[in-house]
């Protein structure tokens, strides 16, 4: 009974609502284990965000972050799941790409096109984050 | 102070944070910054990091809720992102060349601007508005369960509102917030969209457009792990909790309360930007 026709606005909302709960999920997950190890291995030392240093280049970056969260480095772990909750809103937008076309709704598709197009180019264009 | 105690400690900061944002409708962010860096003493670029990543949290944990609700029209909200996001790309630009004294001050004026819009009592609004020749041609028009049962509604203004949304997405690149307070704003004051419509497609869009200056942010190294790990958990705790609250809270009362942080907040910002201890 899930035809094409019964595609409604209210049908991908609920999708949408589903993966971004899922999206939010899987990322404080993997902050809060990547939060475990950070405090059990530098819970003692001195905090101090005072002074701005930037974060060293293996956690600015996509291929970096990766690198660092395989060796189970608990900072690149915890930027790993900061990554997953960024991409987040990006799949969403990608998702409705996707049910507007199954709306068979050629302008929002154009439009949230548009919107994907920016966010990417932010992403990887921009700086080369990824 | 220790880094344990300092997680702890803001943590907690976060999710009142989260509650106060969710509960306003206003998000985290606004009391976010000026929290970390006059109370915790981190350097605003560091802070403006960690608050964009608490938007993104706070919108998508509480669209999942909203989107359920049929509140949130996802087509005005994919159209203005278009807007929201070319202006956060521009912002986040923008901020790299700013002076930190003059984002405190711009960050300042913001509060003060924002404790001002929660306050401002809404205007009743014409229900029955003809229909505009350009937002019917973008599909816009649409209806959301009210009290009286389903309503409609016609949105005005298209360009206005485009334009508003533009410098809401440069603010929100610049300052690391979502910029709640002018989106609702524009759709409410210069679209003519019924509230409930705009605060929860305005939380719907927030998150995206966050998302558009993070890359840039992560980049440049202002995205620091063991800053954002409590911000990011203490901030989702606290809106999920706020949402579910909603309900059954006096939001007149909330709204008071809100608008009396915002000043204090504020004029604390504009002060330590001035007086250069930023």
């Amino acid at each position: 009974m899930a035809g094409m026709q019964t595609w409604t606005d209210r049908k991908i909302e609920e999708i949408v609502a589903d993966l971004l709960r899922a999206g939010v999920a899987i990322s404080a997950l993997v902050v809060f284990v990547g939060a475990c190890f950070y405090l059990a291995r530098y819970g003692h030392t001195p905090a101090n965000y005072g002074v701005f240093n930037g974060e060293p280049t293996d956690l600015r970056n996509l291929h970096g972050i990766i690198h660092s969260a395989r060796q189970l480095r608990s900072r690149g772990v915890i930027q790993l799941g900061l990554l997953c909750l960024i991409a987040t809103p990006v799949a969403r937008v990608a998702l409705s790409i996707w049910g507007f076309a199954a709306e068979h709704d050629r302008l929002y598709m154009i439009f949230t096109g548009i919107v994907l197009i920016i966010l990417l180019y932010s992403l990887l264009g921009s700086g080369s984050a990824f | 102070m220790n880094i344990l105690e300092f997680t702890l400690l803001l943590a907690m900061g976060s999710f009142l944070a989260g509650l106060l944002g969710s509960l306003t409708g206003l998000g985290g962010g606004v009391v976010l910054v000026p929290l970390l860096t006059i109370f915790f003493k981190v350097d605003i670029r560091y802070a403006i990091g960690a608050s964009l990543v608490s938007v993104i949290a706070t919108s998508s944990g509480a669209a999942a809720y909203y989107v359920k609700q049929g509140f949130s029209n996802i087509r005005i909200g994919m159209f203005l992102e278009i807007a929201t996001t070319l202006g956060a790309l521009g912002g986040a630009f923008l901020a790299a060349f700013v002076s930190t004294r003059a984002l405190a001050i711009i960050f300042g004026v913001m509060l003060l601007y924002s404790a001002y819009l929660s306050r401002k009592p809404r205007t009743p609004q014409e229900r029955n508005l003809p229909p505009d020749s350009l937002a019917t041609r973008l599909r816009m028009n649409g209806s959301f369960p009210s009290e009286e049962g389903v309503r409609n509604y016609n949105v005005q203004h298209v360009p206005a509102g485009f334009g508003l949304m533009f410098g809401a997405g440069a603010l929100s690149g610049l300052l690391g917030i979502g910029s709640g307070a002018v989106k609702v704003l524009a759709m409410d004051q210069a679209m003519k969209i019924p509230f409930k419509v705009s605060t929860t497609t305005s939380n719907f869009m927030i998150g995206v457009t966050a998302a558009a200056s993070a890359g840039v942010y992560l980049n440049r190294g202002y995205i620091d792990p063991g800053l954002s790990m409590p911000v990011m958990l203490g901030v989702l705790a606290g809106s999920l909790l706020g949402v579910r609250i909603l309900m059954k809270a006096e939001t007149r009362i909330l709204r008071l309360v809100f608008s009396l942080v915002l000043v204090l907040l504020g004029a604390q910002m504009i002060y330590q930007g001035i007086a250069g201890k930023i």
